[in-house]
């Protein structure tokens, strides 16, 4: 854990002891799981994001496809009676391809990641209104699907088990990026994609497939999300949640221009955002100030960080030319 | 501290009699730990140029920071036009009349020429909304252009002009602000040959209008034939000062490094008989000149140097070979077989490397450590089941360091912390690492000083000498000569000829770069 991390952490503790002794409540099992549920849903979105901002990349359009696959899976359970594994390979498939499209464009025919992912944002939410004309996917009354409940929405000795599947996720996808040939590639690319690929790499083939790895895990939590609110209205469902996976990046220390990060960061980020959620809720903030109250801990989290990004390089600096002066003669 | 070779009787000026302009007195300045600056004097008359030559780390730098006024001598005196100073303020160091022309330009690439020079200082028209007044603008832009001999207008915007074009422009913004004393720092290290001998002849009409010039650079043949005495520094201190009648390269050399190089000689004894071809490129065409197809053939054990003025595509060969440019027609074949190189990534699995011109932005990631970019080209092959072993990689890092020299505290130090000399040398140990069969070199020895310079000669020649086929492109002249077994001259887009050893000359090679006939020793010998 890199010290940017473990501040996080400090700071997710500190949050949470200062709420917890404002409103004892905080600490109620039925509170912590629920939650822990958001974290695991909002987090399994923000690990797709994060490895797509690690390329130097950004994927505007993931609010817009939580409300389109989200949907789609319900329309294919609910509506057309597809058996739930098949809907749900779809739905995984669909985020996959999406995700390639997106990667091709930005890397074959050079537009920007801004540009593509603004207009997927745009798209699929038009998509996903006019496939319910307007109207809202839900579940028919007494419709059940129990072991599609158990692995989305159930619990696992009072642990939801949407939190034990970003636990899952998140270990495979900390070795991917961290321990993984892949991973390396990846950060290469996103310090300096033109040297990468003088190096050898084939970067469009990894950017490609750092947007379909966000895809598909978009379309995971697009299920989960689904399966949690049980009906959707696609003209607000999944709303600004591609700024809840980027702000969870942003906080867990990555950075826009790419290169930076890491999974731990990604994750705490996501505790924190919904730590805050949480805190607007049981201080009795009114709920409208809830998005001023995430954007104004980010600004100063980041700024914290920044100026303490430039402490330390000032100082690194300094210990550097002392050492090529040292050093230099002796050449 | 003069050491004896000073004597200004010796020089041909009538200025040499004059009250020096600026004068150095026990300059003294020192870092936590480092003595970057001991004891240094030094004088400059008015309308002497001055080549200042020293190893990295030698102490110009700080020299520099000293006459700008960036940082303060520790002890020692500054005398500018007559008026002593403890140590320059930035201020000071303008107002005097100092003006300096970086390695790396300061220019506003979108701006013309003219706001470039004037830029802060325009003429402003009459009347609240301070309008630029283009036209006198213009007027006094005229002269300035005309002394520096530019052969551009005042309203071309800079995006367009060529780099000693752009060191113009710098040098006529010093002109402006009636600069006395012009600092020029490694002007001509990314220069080709004739734009040098452009940016020589300004230095020479700054000379004749009595305006002084410091000169620094690693390129001694250009201080050979520009200075008036050359000042040697070495370890922060006064290594030297040679007269006019006794520059040249050798004993500035002897001054710099306190010994004499041999490495380049051995680069160049060469003289084994090459094998095969390996890499032949047959009317390639490339983006810089679509309708001029290139024929080159590059052989096993060979060092083929390839000369040609800046922007004669050489760069552009070097990048559809590598990969990274389309081929846009024509064929490529590696020991006799068709190759299709698509990308880098092509190349690099056939043994075909670049170590390309921009080291910072190409070679290497400045963030990432020596040993992560060592491996990275063959990053499968440090891995086991697709999870990366550091310690693989640090094993490979460790050799490559101890092969080539690298000096670092460790091979996990970040690459962007170490000096260019030996950022160089990570860029080649990631390629030695691997099995080279085809090593094309970009400028491999741009901004490197003399010491790791003659190193990289000598792993150039152990490469050849292994069988590898080393494709070196370079605007160094003495480099071209030095170091090659064949020499290949491009001019627009096209080789213009091929020297073989007997006719290699600095007149033979610049014929050709510019697309005439050179002089051969046989009459049916080397070129094409």
């Amino acid at each position: 854990m890199s010290k940017k991390d473990l501040g996080l952490l400090v700071l997710i503790l500190v949050v949470g002891a200062v709420v917890a002794i404002i409103n004892p409540r905080f600490l109620l099992p039925i509170n912590l799981a629920n939650t822990s549920n958001l974290i695991g849903l909002f987090g399994i979105l923000s690990i797709g994001q994060a490895f797509v901002i690690i390329t130097g990349g950004i994927e505007l359009s993931v609010g817009s496809l939580v409300a389109l696959l989200g949907t789609l899976f319900i329309d294919f359970i609910a509506v057309r009676e597809m058996d739930w594994p098949l809907a749900f390979v779809l739905i995984i498939a669909l985020g996959a391809v999406i995700g390639f499209v997106h990667g091709w464009l930005i890397t074959r025919l050079k537009m920007q990641p801004f540009v593509v992912t603004l207009c997927g944002l745009l798209i699929y939410r038009g998509v996903a209104r006019f496939y319910t004309a307007d109207g809202t996917a839900g579940f028919a009354f007494g419709q059940n699907f129990p072991d599609l409940e158990f692995l989305t929405a159930g619990r696992s000795g009072g642990v939801p088990n949407s939190f034990i599947a970003l636990i899952a996720i998140a270990i495979v996808m900390w070795v991917v990026l961290h321990r993984s040939v892949f991973g390396r590639y990846l950060y290469a690319i996103g310090k300096n994609e033109e040297a990468a690929k003088y190096s050898g790499i084939r970067t469009g083939r990894v950017v490609i497939a750092a947007y379909v790895i966000c895809g598909v895990l978009t379309a995971l939590s697009a299920i989960y999300f689904a399966m949690y609110t049980r009906s959707i209205s696609p003209a607000s469902h999944g709303q600004f949640y591609e700024l809840y996976a980027i702000a969870a990046a942003v906080l867990g220390g990555f950075s826009l221009r790419g290169g930076e990060g890491s999974l731990i960061g990604v994750i705490l980020g996501t505790v924190l955002l919904q730590e805050l959620q949480n805190l607007v809720n049981l201080l009795g903030i009114p709920s409208s100030l809830n998005f001023a109250v995430m954007g104004g801990v980010i600004l100063i989290g980041v700024l914290v960080d920044q100026q303490w990004g430039v402490f330390r390089a000032r100082r690194r600096m300094l210990e550097a030319t002392r050492r090529n002066v040292a050093g230099a003669p002796a050449e | 501290m003069n050491c004896g070779v000073m004597n200004y009787s010796d020089t041909s000026f009538a200025q040499s009699t004059t009250a020096p302009f600026l004068s150095l007195e026990a300059v003294r300045k020192t870092y936590p730990g480092v003595v970057a600056l001991d004891g240094f004097s030094m004088e400059v008359r008015p309308g002497e140029v001055i080549g200042l030559v020293g190893e990295n780390g030698a102490g110009k730098s700080t020299l520099m920071k000293i006459l700008g006024g960036v940082t303060r001598p520790d002890s020692g005196s500054v005398t500018v036009d007559g008026v002593a100073h403890d140590g320059l303020t930035v201020e000071a160091s303008i107002g005097s009349g100092i003006a300096f022309v970086h390695q790396e330009l300061n220019l506003f690439e979108n701006l013309d020429v003219a706001a470039n020079i004037f830029f802060g200082r325009e003429p402003l028209k009459a009347g609240p909304l301070r309008l630029v007044d283009r036209a006198s603008l213009r007027e006094m832009v005229a002269p300035l252009l005309k002394r520096v001999g530019a052969n551009f207008s005042a309203d071309t915007p800079v995006a367009s002009l060529s780099l000693a074009q752009q060191q113009m422009v710098e040098i006529a913004k010093a002109l402006s602000i009636k600069a006395r004393l012009v600092i020029l720092d490694e002007p001509t290290s990314s220069l080709p040959i004739a734009e040098t001998e452009k940016l020589l002849d300004v230095i020479k009409g700054l000379r004749a209008e009595d305006i002084s010039v410091i000169f620094i650079s690693h390129r001694l043949h250009e201080v050979e034939r520009v200075a008036d005495r050359v000042v040697v520094l070495r370890d922060g201190m006064l290594a030297g000062t040679l007269p006019k009648s006794e520059i040249n390269h050798d004993q500035m050399v002897k001054l710099m490094i306190g010994r004499m190089l041999k490495e380049r000689e051995k680069a160049a004894e060469a003289g084994r008989a090459p094998g095969g071809v390996a890499l032949s490129a047959s009317a390639v065409r490339t983006t810089a000149y679509p309708d001029h197809p290139v024929d080159l053939e590059i052989r096993r054990g060979e060092i083929l140097g390839l000369a040609g003025l800046v922007g004669s595509g050489r760069t552009e060969l070097a990048r559809v070979l590598f990969g990274i440019d389309e081929r846009l027609g024509g064929s490529v074949a590696l020991d006799g077989k068709a190759l299709d190189v698509g990308s880098a990534a092509d190349a690099v699995a056939n043994g075909i490397f670049l170590v390309p011109e921009d080291r910072k932005l190409t070679g290497i990631l400045l963030d990432l450590s020596i040993a992560q970019n060592i491996s990275l080209p063959n990053l499968p092959a440090h891995a086991r089941r697709l999870l990366v072993s550091t310690g693989a990689e640090i094993a490979t890092a460790e050799k490559q360091k101890k092969d080539l020299g690298i000096k670092a505290p460790s091979v996990l130090t970040r690459t962007g912390t170490l000096s260019g000399g030996n950022q160089q040398k990570v860029v080649l140990a990631k390629w030695l690492a691997m099995n080279p069969k085809v090593m094309i070199l970009d400028e491999p020895t741009r901004g490197i000083d003399i010491g790791a310079k003659a190193e990289i000669y000598g792993l150039m020649r152990a490469l050849a000498d292994a069988g590898v086929a080393v494709l070196m492109i370079s605007s160094d002249m003495e480099e071209v000569i030095g170091v090659s077994d064949r020499i290949a001259v491009m001019h627009e887009g096209q080789i213009s000829g091929i020297l073989d050893r007997d006719d290699f000359s600095q007149e033979n090679v610049l014929l050709l770069a510019v697309g005439k006939k050179p002089r051969l020793a046989h009459a049916a010998g080397g070129a094409q």
